[in-house]
């Protein structure tokens, strides 16, 4: 078997797949779920219900606000409580809607039959695109970016090849990789929707080498499915970043500050393709997602199939509760989730996972001066010099950031893994580009 | 050999000579003419390029002052430097309210306790661009100190114990390069009263009561009685957060015996001698003691300011 990847960079940290033979299980629903209304890049949707009003599993409870935006649905049948701002991740205030849980009665015209329908032909491709709109679809593998912007191809472009990002290259998640064995079929089937909503004859399912079983299983499948193709991937990290994964399958390199479609590509994540399959074949807006809850010393760790707005404390407490040693609370991956402050923040559309991370892990190491050594410009996937942007945002000299193409930054974390002085590069990086970004946008208007 | 040596001094001289002469020849022919009261000016700046008067420098505010006068205030230097200025210049100076910094945050280690640790890069830009920060307040100082760093003056300092910057306010010159570092918007510039005094809310957390209240001991939590109890109608609460505008006080310190919280500070102020004892006498419910014994301390309080200027 052939393995591909991409060429520049990136760095290879212990997978530590602790959940991939961990089948998915259902979480109890909580007593009450808090659904934050800016889960998505971009607007955040517009509240549309009351406290007090009475909603159904799958009732639109916020609209999208704008072309970048995404629709909320409600993930339980009860009572909103309150409409008001709670902590999210980032440890700021944003709006959101608390519901009282009541039962579990969902919208009538949601399909929950588990036959697996094949009728594809029976949906024109503005159908799939508004009923992925209507479903609030966005990228499930942690960026967010609302799905229906992505299968919009704008005008004078074409789509050649739509790829499924079933890498997952955190070490730890799992989410994806499950989805794959399980729901095989409606990842296929939601490929299919894709292609034909952006009028595309080919597929690729990238999945990296540590998956064998999920190769072996979606490769056997496709034979049924013309035009999709598994893509066997070496193992190496940032490879479930787009425009990595593009370079991986495609050998294309998207150009600096330009988008995949660019190059012809539209990348979808494994759980998304399941959630455009079930929005446009059973009705069902995105208000549960996978998420896998792991960590060196958890009990029993698992994956979970979770409402949107579940505290992860629920999550936490299913694996068995906190272990003694926790000494960090990560919201997604450990190379790029949050450390969360708080066990109170909800499950949002892009969390894949909760890690639990033991006292050991958890600490970063003792800042030491730079050696100029380089394994940083080595390890950056972008072909950035990471070093010297980290300096440049220190003086907060913008202009040599703008310059150096900080804005390339897709905050992968390699420089800060490879540093053997525990520089915290990103921490500047990051710094430097929100405030470059601003600078841009500010001159545009 | 000895011509060699006399030859080469000569031709150096020479060519010293020439170049004296091109040098000369040119800086006559190519002078700049500037005014000589641009330096002047700069002299009687304080020169510490602190950028407070919205320009880059001293010398750029001396050269904007001498092309035009009429409203340009050197923030560091205050009315002293502003009327030597005027003096060069031979024009009558305005006087400007002279202003100081002030932080606005009494979130302390003991009443903000910490919810999490910070392990990045030690600056409060990137904590503020990062997340919310190291307590439950998302709104309080940070206290890694960028108004430490970017002060001129050596005025402000971050005080390890509270962790809190402290305002040295003999040093201050109220030239806002703090304000413009701090990325929560914690220190603002307030007009300087006689004797340094003080009367602010020093609080920026807009968060409902009850979750300010959690995250901090000293928080505002919005309740509005200061609002209530003010005279001059100088305190407004939006966002469950009091304001005092400084134009409107006449620092009469009512409202700091209202606050439930002690989120309003009143600073450099001579101890209240008549407070003390007043409660204690005072514990019948009686509306009308009341409000006998809390005009007490305001007539002292505006007496003695007139005093000091005597």
């Amino acid at each position: 078997m052939e393995f591909k990847t991409f060429t520049i960079g990136g760095v290879h940290p212990a997978d530590k797949k602790i959940t991939a033979g961990v089948a998915i299980k259902p979480l109890a629903i909580p007593a009450t779920v808090t659904i934050p209304c800016a889960q998505h890049i971009g607007a955040p949707a517009e509240i549309i219900v009351q406290k007090g009003d009475k909603v159904k599993v799958g009732q639109l409870i916020a609209k999208a606000n704008g072309f970048v935006s995404a629709n909320i649905h409600s993930s339980v049948s009860g009572t909103v409580k309150m409409i008001g701002p709670v902590a999210d991740v980032s440890g700021y205030t944003k709006q959101a809607v608390t519901i009282q849980v009541e039962g579990d009665e969902w919208e009538e015209t949601i399909d929950r039959s588990p036959e697996i329908k094949h009728n594809i032909d029976d949906f024109k491709p503005e159908d799939i695109i508004n009923k992925v709109h209507d479903a609030g679809i966005v990228g499930m593998g942690g960026a967010t970016f609302p799905t229906k912007v992505k299968l919009s191809v704008p005008l004078g472009k074409k789509a050649e090849a739509v790829i499924i990002n079933a890498v997952e290259c955190e070490p730890y998640l799992t989410a994806d990789h499950r989805v794959m064995l399980e729901r095989g079929e409606e990842l296929m089937v939601g490929t299919q929707l894709i292609m034909r909503a952006v009028n595309c004859e080919n597929a690729y399912i990238g999945i990296e080498q540590n998956k064998p079983d999920a190769i072996k299983y979606l490769t056997d499948l496709s034979a049924k499915y013309p035009g999709i193709k598994v893509v066997p991937l070496k193992l190496k990290y940032p490879q479930g970043s787009e425009k990595h994964l593009i370079e991986a399958v495609t050998g294309r390199q998207v150009p600096s500050g330009r988008l995949p479609i660019d190059v012809g590509a539209v990348v979808d994540n494994a759980g998304t393709a399941v959630a455009i399959y079930e929005a446009v074949m059973k009705n069902k807006p995105l208000f549960e997602r996978v998420v896998t809850v792991t960590g060196d010393s958890v009990k029993n760790p698992g994956n979970f199939l979770v409402r949107i707005g579940t505290p992860i404390s629920a999550l936490i407490e299913a694996v068995g509760g906190l272990p003694e040693d926790t000494g960090k609370i990560i919201s997604g991956g450990p190379m790029m989730g949050k450390a969360v402050t708080t066990t109170e923040i909800p499950v949002a559309k892009g969390t894949s996972g909760v890690l639990i991370l033991p006292e050991t892990l958890a600490h970063r190491g003792e800042v030491e001066n730079c050696i100029r050594c380089g394994k940083c410009v080595d390890g950056c996937p972008m072909g950035l010099e990471p070093y010297l942007l980290a300096a440049l945002a220190q003086r907060k000299n913008f202009e040599e950031l703008e310059n150096n193409h900080v804005t390339d930054c897709i905050e992968c974390g390699c420089c800060v893994f490879s540093c053997p002085s525990n520089r915290p590069i990103l921490d500047f990086v990051r710094f430097g580009k929100q405030s470059v970004m601003k600078i841009i946008r500010a001159r545009k208007k | 050999m000895d011509n060699v040596i006399v030859v080469s001094v000569l031709i150096l001289s020479g060519i010293a000579v020439l170049a004296a002469v091109i040098l000369y020849v040119i800086a006559k022919k190519f002078k700049v003419e500037e005014d000589p009261r641009i330096d002047l000016v700069a002299e009687c700046l304080p020169g510490a390029n602190c950028g407070g008067c919205g320009y880059a420098g001293c010398r750029n505010f001396a050269e904007a002052c001498v092309k035009d006068f009429a409203g340009k205030v050197c923030t560091a230097g205050g009315n002293d430097v502003m009327k030597k200025v005027a003096d060069v210049l031979g024009v009558e100076a305005q006087a400007a309210d002279a202003k100081i910094a002030v932080v606005r945050c009494q979130g302390s280690k003991d009443c903000r306790p910490k919810t999490n640790s910070y392990e990045g890069a030690k600056t409060c830009a990137i904590v503020a661009a990062t997340y919310g920060g190291e307590t439950g307040c998302a709104f309080g100082c940070i206290g890694l100190g960028d108004c430490e760093n970017v002060c001129q003056f050596g005025a402000i300092k971050v005080n390890k114990e509270t962790g809190l910057p402290e305002v040295n306010d003999e040093k201050c010159t109220g030239c806002g390069a703090c304000v413009k570092a701090c990325p929560k918007i914690v220190i603002e510039l307030r007009k300087k009263a006689v004797k340094f005094r003080k009367v602010y809310v020093s609080c920026v957390n807009k968060d409902k009561g009850a979750t300010a209240k959690k995250a901090c001991s000293n928080a505002c939590i919005g309740c509005g009685k200061c609002a209530k109890t003010c005279p001059f109608g100088a305190i407004t609460v939006e966002n469950n957060l009091a304001y005092i505008d400084f134009e409107k006080c006449k620092m009469c310190r009512k409202c700091v015996e209202q606050c439930p919280t002690g989120a309003i500070r009143e600073e450099n102020f001579p101890p209240r001698k008549p407070k003390e004892e007043a409660p204690k006498q005072l514990n019948t419910p009686s509306g009308a003691d009341k409000v006998e014994v809390s005009k007490e301390p305001q007539k002292i309080n505006l007496e003695k300011p007139s005093e000091n200027k005597e």
